[in-house]
């Protein structure tokens, strides 16, 4: 007799609709789904995008090149030093210029410094939305001191608009170097307390475990890329794919997961920030003497004093400024490995002073349409915890 | 993993598509072509089950205005990625702006859908066979395509605004 009650036939089924955001303090982010309920469990979502969308692209468009650098840092501004480099990388690409080993190296640095602070938000905000709370306040100290490195280096914190076309835009004061090394020594301390907190806790594995899974084959038939990609089991890495900023110098591990589901989406950004520690290690180590930037006149600001009293100086000062310089015609693809995963930049130029036309290919924009399918047949808590640990970013993804 | 280069796999496209690959070049290391835009496709289908080949990642899709190609104005732009063979392959297809429409490749891959969705949303072009094909950045009462060149950055009635002498 019981049967009859739960069994309703589907033409007297009610499905609720129910709006998770756009601003729901658990989804970190303007975000909206429209979720079809079947009493708790998820039927269908239905994503709206869009919320903060600032028309990069368009704004790209009629801008000199250097100022596109402030819009890069907009995208997924929890690690924005990386989307800064990935720009002036494809820049000096489409002008064919090479970059000395010391602006790799420092570069190299700064990008992984950039991955540990997004892998940790990342991480600590799956343990926020378990109700860990403790963690995240914990690890966040450590966190701001990769800040006061970047802060160090460019005067910025979040929006770093570090670096220059053609090289950096000056060279580390010895408080970087001591700030750095500090860093080395006590994060990975704090760290390990932090990973003991998570990785070892009962409660919170089980909680984390089989949750949001993808497979490797829908994986990459969804455009995934970075952490969430190589949780499903794909080794592919764009700093070991095709190396840029000379990340062939460097020993790491890629570390990869099994099952794609939120545990193994944890996990690999967990051993990515071991990795990442070493990767800066060893560049620190070997950082070569020399200059801290590329002969580019045409693009590298010249040194004040320079300015003052030379004249080509303070031409080429003038027409920077004034975006002036003409870059050469061409088609280029840059990628680097973003926080996220595969950070694009689709450069057309037509020989003008500004890009003809900028793509950048976000990796959250690409994965996050994989979320219905992720969640589908999952209750609201899980969805939650799917979004969080994709790591989904709200600049990243309306670009 | 076999050894691919640029030029055979050129050599391998040009056997198969013949006369549809209208001009190729190789610019910065990667191979571009430009395919008539009804094999489309055709084209990503085979490339994803080529036994050799495998172009199985669909990196990026984006969309380009060309106001002065007669007939050719919009295009799209496919960027391709065989992981196993680690090559890339960029796709270009024009098409005119008066019958803006192309074939979806929403049927190969899944990551083509949002992608598609934000070329129609900037351009306007058309992929036939979409699912869902609807705005996703801009408001849905949008009644322009934004990212084509004819729509200024900056509202057109502004004076106070000039920015001739930057030559922008």
């Amino acid at each position: 007799m019981q049967n009859e009650i739960i069994d309703i036939d589907e033409k007297h089924k009610e499905y609720t609709t129910l709006n998770l955001g756009p601003t729901h303090p658990a989804t970190h982010g303007i975000f909206q789904n429209v979720l079809t309920m079947d009493g708790e469990i998820i039927v269908n979502s239905e994503q709206t995008v869009g919320y903060i969308h600032r028309a990069f692209e368009k704004i790209a468009e009629h801008r000199p090149f250097y100022q596109v650098t402030t819009l890069t840092d907009r995208l997924n501004y929890c690690s924005s030093p990386i989307n800064n480099m990935g720009w002036h990388m494809t820049v000096e690409k489409l002008l064919g210029v090479e970059m000395p080993k010391r602006v790799d190296y420092m570069r190299v640095i700064i990008m992984e410094l950039a991955r540990i602070s997004d892998h940790i938000v990342c991480n600590s905000v799956i343990g926020v939305d378990t109700g860990a709370l403790t963690p995240f306040c914990f690890i966040f100290q450590d966190r701001e001191k990769i800040y006061d490195i970047f802060e160090q280096m460019c005067g910025a914190r979040l929006t770093t608009n570090i670096g220059r076309i053609g090289g950096l835009d000056r060279d580390w004061n010895d408080e970087v170097y001591r700030l750095i090394r500090k860093f080395l020594k006590e994060f990975p301390v704090a760290f390990r307390q932090f990973t003991n907190l998570l990785e070892r806790n009962r409660i919170f594995l089980d909680r984390i475990t089989g949750i949001g899974p993808i497979s490797a084959e829908r994986a990459l038939n969804y455009g995934f890329a970075g952490p969430n990609l190589r949780a499903a089991g794909v080794d592919y890495d764009v700093r070991v794919a095709t190396p840029y900023s000379s990340y062939q110098d460097f020993d790491f591990k890629i570390p990869v997961g099994t099952n794609g589901d939120t545990y193994d989406r944890f996990m690999v950004r967990q051993g990515e920030i071991w990795e990442s520690l070493r990767i800066i290690e060893q560049a620190l180590e070997n950082l070569p003497p020399g200059k801290f930037f590329a002969e580019v006149p045409e693009f590298y600001l010249p040194p004040k004093e320079d300015v003052y009293n030379n004249m080509e100086a303070l031409i080429w000062h003038f027409k920077i400024v004034m975006g002036e310089t003409d870059v050469p015609k061409g088609e280029v693809y840059h990628s680097v490995e973003g926080a996220n995963g595969e950070l694009g930049y689709y450069l057309v130029s037509d020989g003008g002073r500004a890009a003809y036309r900028l793509h950048f290919r976000r990796p959250c924009f690409i994965y996050y349409q994989a979320f219905p399918e992720m969640v589908k047949g999952a209750v609201i808590g899980d969805a939650i915890l799917t979004m969080s640990s994709m790591n989904v970013i709200a600049g990243e993804l309306d670009g | 993993m076999a050894d691919i280069n640029n030029e055979y796999l050129l050599q391998k496209l040009k056997s198969q598509f013949g006369s549809d690959i209208l001009s190729h070049e190789e610019t910065y290391g990667m191979l571009s072509i430009i395919l008539s835009k009804d094999k489309n496709l055709e084209l990503l289908t085979w490339l994803y089950n080529e036994s050799e080949l495998k172009f199985q990642f669909l990196t990026d899709v984006c969309g380009i205005h060309f106001p002065d190609n007669k007939d050719n104005e919009l295009g799209v732009v496919y960027h391709l990625h065989s992981l196993v063979n680690n090559i890339r392959l960029r796709v270009k297809c024009f098409m005119p702006v008066s019958n803006p429409s192309i074939q979806s490749a929403t049927s190969i891959f899944s990551s083509a859908n949002w992608q598609e969705r934000e070329t129609f949303d900037f351009y306007g072009i058309i992929f036939e066979g979409h699912p869902n094909l609807k705005r996703i950045v801009n408001v849905d009462e949008m009644d322009y395509f934004p990212m084509r060149k004819e729509y200024p950055l900056e509202d057109g009635t502004r004076t106070d605004k000039d920015d001739k002498y930057f030559g922008r």
